[in-house]
This record gives structure tokens, sequence and C-alpha cells, in this order.
């Protein structure tokens, strides 16, 4: 292999082969210094990124990162992979791509077009190449919309998903956390439980909760258990109701064979939560999580950088047209992401690349607490995902996550985004909230007293 | 007036620990709201960064004998990044431990929350010990920057049968003092960890020492019967609260 260099005055920096290129020109992360692939000076990495600037972008149909013959998941990129999609940007290196993707000619008609024609390499090599405002910029021109019970993803919107957790799978405790949610308007995306125990009758019980409550109080939402697939497909054969099928994915075979997940598997998975039939506008049935670190943290990262081979893992997302993809960014740990600029970064990468991709992509903004992280920081990450057009971010009470001992966003943080903003959630749920009477003359959503009658209304019918 | 009328949130709140009901300033926390999450968030940094008194811990311990050692982590910074290296014994410690034949060594890691281990880790072991007088037990092995497969090397050089390591835990807004026991039998560096056996959430508001001890025997007893931990010695036992099923969640690793 002939390898690639770069002269930077009397030094030569040389390297091996494209992946070495693609993980050097990462901005440092400790992930990739723990996988010994990072760039050992910043101007290396800025040698790196001199290198990618000048490689054409068709260069990734033809040297793969990870090999074709033994990875479903460079087999589905290639093989999918759409020429006439790619043709406006065929001709171009990696950095004239990114000067067009900033220029006014790459408008949301273009760069919706363009999705299918560019593979997660191409996408994540020019975010490399990119600062953290070029991110929002071009990730704001991206439109993404699905649709099951409610539109996620409109111009102009920012949905939610509530996540009522807890440590038990307490009904009441789940019941609480949910009721309160909606009292902020949380939960147009899904409300979406992790549950403390991963069986078929524990799955059951919870999603006829979700359900009684849904149709209780006829709100446009799905729901949503995320215990693992084949879970899922065995509670669907059991009758039980299933809106969306959630699984976690990564970027490569092998990382998705430690998730117990292949591409048939999903598939087969996807068919069955669409003949059920239950959304009542689109048929968009699957909930995917991300996140950089999994495949190395399962030994399936193959020398390729974090970044990279997490935006292997929106090709796999795309190819079962998801109503919902989010990564965790923060959640994985320090030893992939250490520190608030580390998760910021990120955060703004996967939300970048998985639009580009045509990926519905949402965001977990979270830390845990052996980051140097706080709610400070999750403040300036989430503010830049609205702005960014983020299709929807996860919100919990208080923003603590009591049974997967984290903090995320606080329902009052996503609240507080669509006022400041003026982004209001989907249509669907913004007309129920209005036909309950919860909207003020502004069309906010204000704080109802505990004696009022939507507060009373709301628990009491829940007992 | 009933409480449910007056606080129509009571029951939930008995439900969940969950910040429900927190009030609003505008869109925003309520200052007391904020000042109580950041005076949580504080105590579980605090739990990461601060050291574990190993002196206090061995005094503790009394009248077992204690030896200690130091990961190849050099600093907190390091070992939060360098997983690896918390792993493994730097070259001085792994030089010092004395060889013998022991049914079972307790090895006791400060791991992510060093208020964990100083609070419960002394008490756990002496609840053990007193149901387990029958077997060898080695030197409590004291380890500092030290991750669960940190015992696996300590217990193969020490020749120990099975290994009871006992880490801190990453702490939670609501629990900061949480310890955790991973149990392996035949421990040897490269072990996997569907080959141990794990008890957590033992702290005062979780699990109890003396429940915590009582299963940490079971299973000590079932695994020097069966020769073996791990996947196969829940399968056994579908009664033992097993606290990690597979759980489909993206995920850091100890």
């Amino acid at each position: 292999m002939a390898g690639y260099h770069c002269d930077l005055g009397r030094q030569r920096h040389r390297f091996d082969d494209l992946k070495a290129v693609m993980a050097c020109a990462s901005p440092r992360r400790s992930g990739d210094e723990l996988a010994g692939i990072a760039a050992d000076s910043d101007e290396r990495r800025v040698a790196a990124r001199v290198v990618l600037a000048d490689l054409p972008l068709k260069t990734f149909l033809t040297e793969v990162l990870v090999p074709y013959e033994t990875d479903e998941v460079t087999r589905l990129i290639i093989d999918r992979h759409d020429a006439d999609a790619f043709r406006p940007v065929a001709h171009m290196t990696v950095g004239q791509f990114r000067d067009w993707l900033l220029s006014y000619q790459a408008d949301t008609a273009a760069l919706a077009a363009l999705a299918p024609g560019l593979t997660p390499e191409m996408v994540a090599a020019v975010s490399k190449l990119m600062r953290n405002h070029d991110l929002v910029s071009v990730a704001a021109k991206c439109s993404v919309v699905t649709r099951f019970r409610t539109t996620v993803g409109l111009p102009g919107r920012l949905s939610s998903r509530l996540q009522p957790n807890h440590p038990t799978d307490d009904p009441t405790g789940i019941a609480a956390s949910t009721l309160d949610g909606l009292l902020y308007g949380i939960g147009d995306a899904v409300i979406g439980i992790n549950p403390a125990t991963d069986n078929v009758p524990a799955c059951i019980a919870l999603l006829e909760m979700l359900d009684a409550v849904r149709t209780r109080f006829d709100i446009p939402v799905q729901s949503c258990v995320l215990a693992h697939v084949t879970t899922t497909m065995q509670a669907m054969e059991r009758g039980a109701p299933v809106d969306l099928v959630f699984q976690s994915i990564a970027g490569t075979e092998k990382a998705n064979a430690g998730f117990g997940v292949t591409l048939s598997l999903l598939a087969e998975a996807q068919e069955a939560a669409k003949s059920l039939k239950r959304g009542t506008i689109g048929d968009n049935v699957m909930y995917f999580e991300t996140g950089q670190g999994s495949a190395l943290s399962a030994d399936a990262h193959f020398g390729v950088d974090q970044q990279t081979v997490e935006t292997r893992a929106y090709a796999v997302a795309r190819a079962f047209d998801p109503l919902l993809v989010n990564t965790v960014v923060g959640f994985i740990g320090p030893e992939y992401l250490y520190d608030a600029k580390q998760i910021t970064r990120a955060g703004l990468e996967d939300h970048f690349c998985a639009k580009l991709l045509g990926v519905p992509m949402g965001c977990d903004a979270c830390y845990t607490n052996h980051a140097e992280a706080d709610q400070d920081d999750m403040d300036v990450l989430m503010t830049m995902l609205a702005t960014a057009g983020v299709n929807f971010l996860i919100a919990v009470p208080g923003a603590d996550d009591v049974m997967l001992n984290y903090q995320s966003l606080s329902y009052h943080d996503v609240l507080g985004l669509r006022h400041l903003l003026k982004r209001p959630p989907a249509p669907e749920f913004e007309a129920w909230l209005e036909k309950a009477g919860w909207l003020d003359e502004q069309r906010r959503l204000p704080p109802w007293p505990d004696q009022s009658l939507v507060v009373s209304a709301l628990l009491g019918s829940a007992a | 007036m009933s409480d449910t009328q007056k606080d129509p949130w009571a029951r939930f709140r008995t439900a969940t620990r969950a910040r429900i009901a927190l009030g609003r300033s505008g869109d925003a926390l309520p200052t007391k709201a904020l000042l109580e999450f950041q005076l949580a968030h504080a105590r579980a940094r605090d739990a990461v960064h601060s050291a574990v008194d190993f002196d206090r811990l061995a005094a503790d311990l009394s009248p077992r004998e204690t030896i200690r050692v130091h990961s190849a982590a050099p600093d907190r910074p390091t070992y939060l990044r360098r997983p690896d290296l918390g792993r493994r014994l730097d070259p001085a410690s792994a030089a010092g431990l004395p060889a013998g034949q022991w049914d079972l060594l307790f090895v006791i890691a400060d791991g992510l929350s060093a208020a964990a281990v100083q609070v419960n880790a002394a008490p756990l072991v002496h609840a053990c010990v007193a149901r387990l007088g029958h077997l060898r037990i080695g030197p409590v092995v004291l380890a500092e920057q030290a991750r669960v497969a940190l015992g696996d090397e300590v217990a193969s050089a020490m020749g120990a049968r099975l290994v009871a390591l006992l880490v801190g835990e990453r702490p939670g807004l609501s629990a900061a003092e949480s310890l955790g026991v991973y149990l392996t039998w035949e421990p040897k560096p490269g072990r996997a960890d569907s080959e141990r056996n794990c008890i957590s959430n033992i702290h005062a508001d979780g699990l109890s020492i003396q429940t915590a001890a009582d299963k940490l025997c079971w299973l000590a007893t079932e695994a020097a019967r069966l020769k073996l931990t791990g996947v196969a010695l829940k399968e056994d036992a579908p009664s033992l609260p097993g606290p990690d099923n597979q759980k489909n969640q993206l995920t850091d690793r100890s």
C-alpha cells in the first residue's frame, strides 16, 4: 500500500493508509488515544487534515476501511451506494466538498437528493474538516422527516423523547415521570422506557401500561420499551401493543454481533412491526441508538477511529427507515469522550453526519459523573443542537435518570428551548395540547398550578 | 383537605426517586431544585475524585491482614482515560505479592467511588468471613486506581481459587456510595465479564450489608461446588436476583 504523506516545513508526516489519515484527522479524543490510533501531536492532526482535503471523495468507494468480504455493514454501504445521486459531487475532493456543503448551492433539496449518494466514510471525512459552527449550519439545511402517529423532523420544530425510567420498572413510578413530562409538552417523538429487566412478560406489562396512558388521554404519541430486539419480537408474537422496535446498533458486523443483532434480524423485526399497522400517519417503525466508542468497547473497531465507525452505524439505521435515531453522546464514558469539549464536538458531528446521510437524528445530550462535564455544558450542546435542527432531544425528570445513573436534559430544558427558539413540538402533538387547553395566548405551555384543572384532570384520572 | 388535594403528587413521590414535580421559574428550575441537583452532582464527583483512606480501611479490617497494591494507572486522570491500565498491577506491586493456597481472596478496589469503599467494604468483608469461617481466606488486598479485572492478576499470583473483588460503583446522583462485588472462579488475566457473577447496588438505600453477604456466600459456595462462576452459575439459580440482566444499552464497562 502506497500510503499518504504531507510535507509541512521540514517535517514529512507519513500515514500508512486511509484509516490512519482518518484517525489522525479526528479532533483529539480519549477513545482514539485508548485505541492507540490518534495523532501524537497537534501538527500531525492538521497534516492529516491537509491530506484529507486533497483526497478525491470517490476514493472511499474503492478503498474501504473495513473489509467488504468479512463485514456486512461494508457490503451494505457499497452495494446500496447510489451513483446517480453521487454525480453532482463525484469530481470533488473532500476539501471541495466542504466548501460546497457550506455554499448557497447546497440547499435543502440538493442535500436531500445527494444523501443516497454519500457513504458514511465520505461524511465522516468532511466532518473532520469542519468547525463546530460548520457542523451546525450545514445540518440546519438538512431535513429528514418521519412519521408514525406524529410527524418528527419538520423544519422549525423540536420534538422530544420522554424517558420515564425507574430502577425496578415500578408502574406508578413510571406513570409519575410520564405525567410530569406531559405537563411540559414532552414526548412527541416517543415515550420510551429503558427497562430494568429485559424479559418478555416485563416488556409486555410496560407496553400495555404506556398504551393505556396514550389511549386514556387520546394523545398522538408513540411508545417504546427499549428491550432487546428479540424480546420485542416475542412481545409482538404474543400480541403486545408494540409501536416501535428499538435496538442499539454499531458500525461493524462484529460490533453488532456484540449487541446480538444482524441486518437480517433487524429486517425481520421491521417487517413484523410494520405488519401491525399501528401508525396512523406513517410506517416508520424502528428506533435506533448509537454512540461513539461502542465499537471499540466491543473490540470491533478494526483500527478505524471512533467517529468514522459511529457514522457507519447510520448506514445500518437508514436501511430500515427509522422513525428515530439518537446518539447517546456522553453516556459511554470518559475513556471515549473525556470532557465537555469532546462530548460537545461528538454530539455535533454525530448529528451532522446522520443528517447528511438522510437519517432522522436526535440526541441524548448527557454525561456520566466520572466525565468532566456538567449541566452548564449540556446547556451549550442542547442550544447548538436545537439551532442545528436536531429532530429530537431526550429529557428526564430534573435531568437525573435514576435507573441508568447519568444526567441528561430535564423537561424544563426542552420546554425552555422551544419557547426561546420558537420551535414548537410535532404538529399533531401541538394540536392536542391546544385542544386540551394547555397553551396560553402566546402558544406557550405555562406552569399550571397543582390545583388547576389541567393538573387535576391529568393526575386524577391516572389512578 | 386531604393530602391528595394539598399535593396531588404525594402518592407519586413515594413511588419514585425521580425528580418529579419540581415546579418552574418561568421555564427554568426553581432555585431550590437547582441547588439540590448541584449538591447531588458535587457529591457524586467528590466520590469519583477523592481518594480512599487505605490506612483507615486497613484499621477497619483489623484483625485481618492486609496488603496494599497499586494499578498501572498512576493517577485518577490516567485511570479515567485508560481502563486498560486500571486492570493491571504496576510492576512493584506485582513483584511483592506473596504466593499461597487460598480458597477465597478478597480484593478491595477503589473503582469509581471512594465513599462506597470507605463506608461499605470493611463491614461486608467481616460479614462474609463470619459466614465462611471454614474456608482458607487470604489477606485482604487493597488496590488503588483499580478496576474489576485487576483482581484476576492479584488472585492468580497469590494462588487463590476464587476472588471476590469489591469495587466502588459509578456514582449516580441518588447513590454516590454504592459498592459492587464481582466473584470469579479460577481467576487469571483475560477472564471475560461473562465468567463472573456480580452483586451490585450495595449501600444504605440499596442492598444491605447482611443481604449482600448472604448472596455472596451462597455464590461462593456454589462456585466451589460447580467449579465455575458466570452465566452458568446464574442459570442454575434463577431465584437469585442477579443485578445485571442483559441490557440493551450502550454503556461503559468497569
